[in-house]
């Protein structure tokens, strides 16, 4: 009997290969790809989510556009600026603080059902409301984090490319230049460059904060690049004529995708945490400009008394940094090749139904 | 090897040159120590404002002035290096000997803690591969790489100090809480041993009980308030770290290794009276390093009598058990001190600490006391920092030991007939940590980076903040001091984690062929 048992699930096996391959059949690698990270359920729902945060954090402020004096106005969703100082709210809070969050998520205990009042995330100490703060602040911590992913990226491949591609002197060079960079922590040198350039907005802090981060990518590409150009195609693309710009960026950096895009995520995630800490230590984003960050670290000491102060920004950094982190794992597995789907119950029916039949026959 | 090495060192020289070059005219550039100066308006500023600049040369263009300060620092070779003043006038080397020792407490602490937990949990979570135990973990690990350090540690100092502090004064739990926390144990061991509905059911309530029970009792001796062991509590928990690390290293049927082990027990449980007065005594350190000798001694002797094949494993599981005990011994004997550090003036029933590195007045008690005072101190930034490094242990042990799994030598070795426990922790085990090394001495780097952060949310007074102190006073000497320390430090790291997977991995031989 046990015997047997092991047979079945020999051929399962068999059969869930076959099912397996059937559902590559005729599809290119990018459509695999594609269809693997569709199926990975944590990483859908973090694109769907990170998706609709962006969406409401960018569309709930006023866009200001073009001069100071007459800007042309895109109204946002929610009624307050983050420059705005409503009145300061004073009744109804607990243990006679003021500024108390109005949001009403739970329905039913206290009657009211869902609602979201008049400043739902409450209001800071000199009464500006704090859901204009808080997506004023992720709209700023966003930001940072393109900025920072897309330069590090073009950044980090096209120097791990150039390196791993022409090898020997220009090779040396470059990694030499990157083992100056990775050698000290990134939080030193954002400190050394945020302290003096915080002060010229977030967008000018990413920036700088990009032309150092691209190093432990451009390692990655390099590594890949040795292996892949040494292959076969590249030969053959040499030998059909064509240039080393054209077997850089259209046979090799293809092949080479995977691993970029995936930690080219992870380092956006790590880029909003480097954003959100050098706000803190003072050495990033300053005000009058807000970021996630900064209010965290203006408001810590409130915690006892005013926590909300504290829980928002909190939250929607990790709730930025999770569904990021979430996305790279998805990709991970969608681009590893060895990576062999689960099969759900249903395939695995469809399998044995597939034996059986073979049985019959 | 000697060449290689050499080797090494020899680049680390030319690599720290660069970085330090780089960082060195970044810093140059983007700091301003006359900023303030200009903006001040004092009378004699125009004099004030040249007087600053002679001192630092900032008549220099930066890259110059860096050889300045290099030539300084190449002092190192003639055993006389000269890292430059402070703004205060202290010297920078000075600065930094008074701060390292606080910053290695603290990386060092957190990264060992980080490396057990996150090892046994990512491998109990490869073993539990697809189960909802390994779902929990990845989610934890991904919850845990997103959290922002200097938030997390502000939570801390909230429940973990404050709120804990209120709770140890009575150290009573209430009935709500024991169901919840029995609660969650039951859950976590039951999402561990999973199988068949009703063994969930089975293990989950065993657990809920045993837990809800040890919880009432704890609450009702008040043991939280007047934390002990004693003898007897000794001699159990003695036994069952005998039959643990058997299981773990030997597998129990291995009745020699498991008779060494518990003849351990039992002389780490007799050797706990007279360590007392050795412990007492006015030469503490020599007795802890006495008591662990003794114990390591009886424990090599233990082995040989009772072993005759498998002497070398025998030796190494009885050496651990021994150790795990007189460490208890030493856990006991701090708690034995716990009331008169709790009920002390300074102290004041506020044990768990949320601010610096040291109580103050220290100096006067005994050397258990200051011990126990470093410990409290030491809890909430370690914590922090082990939370936030651990998921990446977690993460990459995982995904290691399920590559190892996959291997053929896994396939042949339970061919064999092998035990799972042979299986797992000899042969999948082992070869899961050639890897690991390199992210583990990698990740001290890391580690240090989130030291800065952590110095400063618990105000400790390491590298940490003088390196704030350094980028807000413009204090080039101080940061490049400080620079300098860290970045020799990440690269040493590195050294060390090639030359360790050398020495792990037969296969892999450093320096050959270049």
């Amino acid at each position: 009997m046990a015997r047997n048992k092991k047979e079945v699930e020999i051929t399962n096996e068999a059969n869930e290969n076959a099912i397996a391959n059937k559902e590559t059949e005729g599809l290119s690698q990018g459509q695999i790809v594609f269809r693997r990270f569709i199926r990975h359920r944590a990483a859908m729902i973090s694109v769907v989510f990170l998706f609709t945060l962006i969406t409401i954090v960018y569309t709930s402020l006023d866009w200001r556009i073009g001069d100071e004096e007459d800007p042309f106005i895109i109204p946002g969703w929610w009624k307050y600026g983050f420059e705005d100082m409503p009145e300061l709210r004073f009744e109804d809070c607990p243990g006679g603080t003021v500024g108390c969050p109005t949001i009403d998520a739970v329905p039913f205990i206290d009657g009211d059902g869902i609602s979201l009042g008049e400043h739902p995330f409450g209001q800071d100490d000199i009464g500006r409301d704090y859901l204009a703060l808080v997506m004023r602040g992720a709209q700023r911590s966003i930001l940072v984090m393109f900025i920072i992913g897309g330069i590090a990226a073009t950044l980090g491949t096209v120097i791990g490319a150039v390196s791993g591609y022409f090898r020997g002197f220009v090779d040396a060079v470059l990694m030499r230049l990157v083992d100056f960079i990775i050698t000290v922590p990134v939080i030193i040198i954002g400190s050394v460059i945020g302290f003096h350039y915080g002060n010229k907005g977030a967008a000018f802090l990413a920036l700088l904060l990009g032309l150092f981060s691209w190093t432990g990518l451009s390692r990655l590409v390099r590594g890949e690049f040795l292996t892949l150009r040494e292959r076969e195609f590249v030969d053959a693309a040499r030998v059909a004529g064509a240039g080393n710009r054209r077997i850089i960026f259209k046979h090799i950096l293809p092949n080479a995708v995977g691993v970029i895009i995936v930690s080219v995520t992870l380092l956006m995630s790590g880029a909003i945490l480097t954003e959100t800490a050098l706000s803190y230590l003072g050495f990033g984003v300053v005000a009058p400009d807000v970021s996630l960050g900064l209010l965290i670290s203006t408001y810590q000491d409130a915690f006892t008394t005013r926590p909300w102060l504290f829980w928002y920004p909190g939250l929607f950094i990790i709730a930025i940094a999770l569904c990021i982190n979430f996305i790279g794992d998805g990709l991970r597995d969608a681009f590893d090749p060895r990576q062999r789907r689960r099969l759900s119950r249903k395939d695995k029916a469809n399998a044995r139904k597939l034996e059986s039949r073979a049985e019959v026959a | 090897m000697l060449a290689y090495v050499l080797r090494r060192l020899g680049a680390l020289v030319v690599i720290l040159f660069g970085s330090s070059f780089l960082l060195f005219n970044l810093a140059a550039i983007s700091t301003d120590p006359l900023a303030e100066l200009r903006l001040s308006d004092a009378q004699n500023k125009e004099q004030l404002i040249l007087n600053l600049s002679r001192e630092l040369r900032l008549d220099l263009p930066p890259p110059l002035r860096y050889f300045i300060w290099l030539r300084g620092v190449l002092g190192i070779f003639v055993g006389n290096p000269n890292f430059g003043l402070t703004r205060e006038q202290e010297p920078v080397i000075e600065a930094i000997i008074g701060a390292i020792p606080t910053t290695i407490r603290l990386v060092t602490v957190a990264t060992i803690v980080a490396i057990i937990l996150g090892i046994s949990l990512g491998i109990t979570s490869a073993l539990r591969q697809y189960t909802r135990f390994d779902y929990g973990m990845t989610f934890f690990a991904f919850l845990l790489f997103s959290l922002p350090i200097f938030w997390v540690a502000v939570l801390l100092k909230q429940y973990l100090a404050i709120d804990f502090n209120d709770f140890l004064v009575t150290a009573k739990i209430s009935p709500p809480w024991i169901v919840m926390l029995s609660a969650a144990t039951g859950f976590f061991w039951a999402a561990i041993f999973s199988g068949s509905r009703k063994r969930v059911v089975l293990i989950f309530s065993g657990v809920f009980v045993a837990n809800s029970i040890f919880l009432t009792f704890i609450s009702a001796t008040e043991w939280l308030a007047y934390p002990r062991l004693g003898p007897i509590a000794i001699a159990v928990f003695g036994v069952g770290i005998a039959f643990g690390v058997t299981y773990l290293s030997m597998g129990l049927s291995d009745k020699n290794a498991l008779k060494t082990t518990l003849l351990m027990a039992a002389v780490g449980t007799i050797s706990y009276f007279p360590a007392q007065t050795i412990l007492d005594s006015n030469r503490p350190r020599l007795g802890i390093l006495g008591l662990f000798i003794v114990l390591l001694i009886v424990s090599i002797a233990g082995a040989f009598v009772f072993s005759r094949i498998d002497r070398g494993p025998i030796i190494r599981t009885s050496i651990i058990t021994s150790t795990l005990i007189g460490l208890l011994i030493l856990l006991d004997k701090m708690m034995q001190n716990w009331r008169p550090y709790v009920e002390s003036d300074d102290v004041n029933y506020r044990p768990v600490a949320t601010i610096g590195q040291s109580t103050i007045w220290l100096s006067e008690v005994s050397f258990w006391v200051r011990v126990l005072d470093f410990a409290m101190h030491l809890i909430l930034p370690t914590l922090a920092l082990t939370l936030i490094s651990f998921a990446g242990y977690i993460r990459f042990s995982r995904g290691t030991l399920l590559d190892v799994l996959n291997q053929d030598y896994i396939r042949t070795a339970r061919a064999k007939g092998l035990t799972e426990r042979t299986v797992i922790m000899r042969h999948a085990f082992r070869n899961t940590m050639i890897p690991l090394t390199t992210i583990m001495v990698g990740d001290i780097a890391g580690i240090v980076g989130g030291a800065i952060i952590t110095e400063r949310v618990f105000a400790w007074q390491g590298m940490g903040t003088l390196f704030n102190k350094a980028i807000n006073t413009f204090d080039l000497n101080l940061l490049m001091g400080v620079i300098v320390f860290l970045s020799t430090l990440a690269i040493l790291a590195n050294l060390i984690a090639d030359l360790l997977y050398s020495v792990l991995d037969p296969r892999i031989r450093v320096g050959a062929g270049k």
